[in-house]
């Protein structure tokens, strides 16, 4: 046979053919599914055991998802562990770190982490970040603009640990579990996905294994080479909350309203229109009020997208939006409708928000809804630093959504306590003034000059309008012109817009 | 729309809601101790924030008190809001507090008589003075009942049907409509219960009331909801102001729409209607014009 396969015309060009088979290179596993899942299979003893076959090394990148948000166990518990093995010069890549994370600033200091890449911080991390902690400066990566990085080599992963609410022998993972039985869930797993498909290696760490096959799955066997099961990978109510209730605040309520009347007015409200909306309360009861109107004109939106809360599954349910594309999922009603309901949808944050070119669910979106902490008379959103200048927010899906969304409308009050929210210049630029379309205030709603079409169709529909100058006017007379934050000029975190570029840089704020 | 004088955030925000008239309290809803803050406060505030030229009013404590002439001599002197008076027994009461109003004026140089007046009822002898209270000085712009007061003083309770303010409801509306001054109704607090506060909305309006108190902005919707004409009387009453329009072209004496005769009543009904959608903004100026 060696001989013969020589003889194949034209080898040297089929690079696949070298070698003739060999019955004894294969052996048939011919145990039951039951006793292979419980010996044959990727589960390690423990999280040690897994670092080490992973071949981690110091200096390497390690990548985390926030699907747990406040709630979340793994990346304490992996750090903790990595700095008892004595690693050194990591480089974190979190989808976002938040609150709960405030543990980290020991492994900073001690030098266990070298860098962080991140969505946001939150907390005493955050402003310990901005104080000057870190040597290397923190990279803030919009969801869309992680995902490109991740695929395109920029932010290569050597090591994804990933927690899963339930996951099976062999690495099929998901936000939820079909088991019956409590347990921790969060829904959609978006994030994580990227990670999983290219990280080196891909280790899920869960406290819940089912039996084979765990599908539908979030993560799917082929992508995961260790599992370590622990007794605890977050805390529920940390992770979530049951439905996300309707605000009662009467500001937010107007401001929703408004935001509702600039919808319909935005020429965009039509029967199988596109929507993304926050979580946020005035955003969430954006869409009750759209309920009303879509109910009464008897239309239908195609889909739905983004985070999702229960509102969206409420308006799914009801047959007024035909599917929920998920690419996380903010309450315990959006997470149970991931697992109850076909036509909602986990997606990855590439499919998400990418801005690669193949696809990206954000350019099919008609309108957003996104909250804000500055805008300034530009346009241009901060929704990271605060007033202060401290980071305490994340860059999430905003310049993404701001960008792919034929309208976007930031909904915001015009002064939060004794802060305004409209400004001259917002102290960090995250979503370009360019992508952003209308401003909703308690105080008056104003649209980008540049969207002459939407001035033009509010204007006909009687939404009253004014200027953003107007706006930052009006806040001013009320509150006063805040001093300028103080910076010194070591730069503590660098901006990119969802390509890579450097939109924006954050300093250390001076004590 | 009530808003309480200790509030900041409220005070800076109540220009924000589509209301006719924003009342800033100093009584009730302020403690002893936070008095004077809150004047202070109130003060500041209507001298900064816009209003967006909204009726402004503000509830002062009794006049006959130390605090409640330092309300006075604050409120006057911001030319700005109307003054009301709570706890109104007798004319007398609202002729003492007009005297001092009118000191306050002469002292700081307002026009004498440019600061109006509310007058709040809230016990039995105060509904069984209601004429002359609404009589009382051309100050006055309303009376207004106050319930929860005024059915302590009964010894009753409030009841989801409201019987035991009808005869209160009925005293003071005859009273402002004989004297010509606005009929406001008294709040209702349990601000969950849309369902109680739609049907006593309803009632009040019924029974002829010009609008309604209210504690939050979530009340907002409901009173306009109704107080706004629907539109088939809108419809209704342009027709009869058009027969009218039309008849009077003709010089023709009696009117009739539909077989129905017109008269005086029917079309200040219709005038009444028109005026109330045009408020609530269903209805445009030039739409008469248009048909």
């Amino acid at each position: 046979m060696n001989a013969d396969l020589k003889k194949i015309p034209f080898l040297d060009e089929i690079p696949s053919i070298h070698t003739v088979f060999e019955p004894d290179r294969i052996t048939k596993d011919v145990r039951p599914l039951a006793e292979r899942q419980k010996q044959g299979n990727k589960i390690v003893k423990d999280l040690e055991t897994a670092i080490r076959l992973s071949g981690l090394k110091d200096g390497m990148t390690i990548s985390f998802h926030h699907h747990f948000r406040n709630g979340d166990y793994i990346v304490n518990m992996v750090m903790d562990r990595l700095a008892e093995m004595g690693f050194r010069g990591l480089v974190v890549a979190a989808s976002s770190l938040t609150d709960c994370h405030a543990p980290l600033i020991k492994h900073i200091k001690s030098g266990v982490i070298r860098r962080i890449e991140t969505s946001g911080l939150r907390g005493e991390l955050g402003e310990a970040v901005s104080g000057g902690l870190m040597d290397v400066p923190v990279v803030f990566r919009s969801h869309g603009g992680r995902a490109y990085a991740i695929e395109t080599g920029e932010l290569p992963i050597d090591v994804a640990f990933l927690g899963a609410p339930s996951c099976d022998p062999y690495g099929n993972a998901n936000g939820y579990s079909l088991e019956s039985g409590g347990g921790v869930m969060c829904g959609s797993m978006g994030y994580a996905k990227c990670d999983a498909q290219y990280a080196k290696k891909t280790i899920v760490i869960t406290d819940s294994v089912v039996p084979y096959p765990n599908t539908p799955c979030s993560i799917p066997e082929t992508q995961v080479d260790y599992i370590v099961k622990v007794p605890k990978i977050g805390d529920p109510n940390g992770i979530m909350s049951g439905a996300t209730r309707f605000t009662r605040n009467p500001k937010e309520l107007l401001i929703a309203e408004s935001a509702a009347n600039v919808i319909m007015a935005s020429g965009y409200f039509e029967d199988g229109f596109s929507f993304q909306m926050g979580s946020g309360g005035a955003s969430l009861s954006v869409a009750r009020f759209l309920r009303d109107k879509m109910a009464e004109r008897n239309m239908k939106a195609g889909f739905a997208l983004g985070g999702i809360t229960g509102s969206v599954v409420d308006l799914f349910e009801e047959g007024l939006v035909k599917k929920i594309l998920d690419v996380q999922s903010f309450d315990l009603k959006a997470a149970e409708s991931v697992k109850k309901n076909r036509f909602h949808q986990q997606i990855s944050a590439s499919y998400y928000a990418g801005p690669g070119g193949k696809g990206s669910a954000v350019n099919q979106l008609d309108v957003v809804i996104l909250s804000a902490l500055e805008v300034d008379c530009d346009f241009n959103v901060n929704v990271l630093t605060g007033s202060n200048g401290v980071i305490r927010g994340a860059i999430g899906g905003h310049p993404d959504t701001a960008f792919g969304a034929s309208v976007s409308i930031i909904v915001a009050p015009l002064i939060r306590g004794r802060i305004p929210c409209v400004v001259e210049k917002v102290n960090t630029v995250v979503t370009p003034g360019k992508t952003v379309d209308i401003v909703v205030t308690d105080q008056g709603v104003a649209a980008n000059p540049q969207r002459a079409d939407l001035l033009s169709r509010l204007k006909k529909s009687n939404i009253p309008l004014c200027t953003i100058e107007q706006l930052k006017e009006k806040a001013e007379r009320i509150v006063g012109k805040p001093k300028p934050v103080e910076y010194t000029d070591k730069v503590v975190g660098v901006v990119t817009y969802r390509d890579g570029s450097v939109i924006d840089l954050i300093r250390q704020v001076k004590d | 729309m009530f808003v309480p004088g200790n509030n900041p955030g409220m005070i800076r925000d109540a220009g924000i809601y589509d209301v006719d008239s924003i009342m800033f309290d100093l009584e009730d809803s302020v403690s002893v101790g936070e008095k004077d803050a809150a004047r202070f406060l109130v003060y500041e505030m209507l001298r900064t924030i816009d209003y967006h030229g909204k009726e402004l009013i503000v509830r002062v404590n009794s006049p006959d008190t130390g605090t409640g002439l330092e309300d006075l001599r604050a409120m006057v002197s911001t030319r700005r809001v109307a003054i009301r008076l709570p706890k109104t027994e007798c004319a007398e009461d609202v002729l003492g507090c007009e005297k001092k109003i009118a000191a306050i004026e002469r002292e700081r140089g307002i026009p004498e008589g440019s600061t109006r007046m509310m007058a709040a009822i809230e016990s039995a002898v105060g509904v069984l003075n209601a004429k002359e209270i609404a009589f009382s000085t051309k100050r006055l712009i309303g009376i207004a009942l106050g319930a929860e007061d005024y059915v302590t003083d009964l010894k009753t309770t409030r009841s989801a049907d409201g019987t035991e303010l009808l005869f209160a409801r009925c005293m003071i509306l005859q009273a402002a409509r004989a004297a010509g001054i606005d009929a406001i109704d008294s709040v209702y607090s349990d601000v969950d219960n849309e369902e109680g506060f739609r049907s006593e909305v309803a009632l009040i309006k019924q029974l002829g009331f010009d609008g309604k108190s209210i504690i939050n902005p979530r009340q907002i919707k409901p009173v306009q909801e109704i107080y706004t004409p629907t539109k088939k009387e809108i419809d209704r009453s342009l027709a009869v102001m058009d027969a009218i329009e039309e008849a009077r072209k003709k010089g023709s004496g009696v009117i009739a729409l539909n077989g129905k005769m017109i008269d005086k009543p029917v079309v200040a009904r219709a005038q009444r209607v028109l005026d109330l959608a045009r408020a609530a903004g269903v209805l445009k100026q030039e739409d008469k014009n248009e048909r």
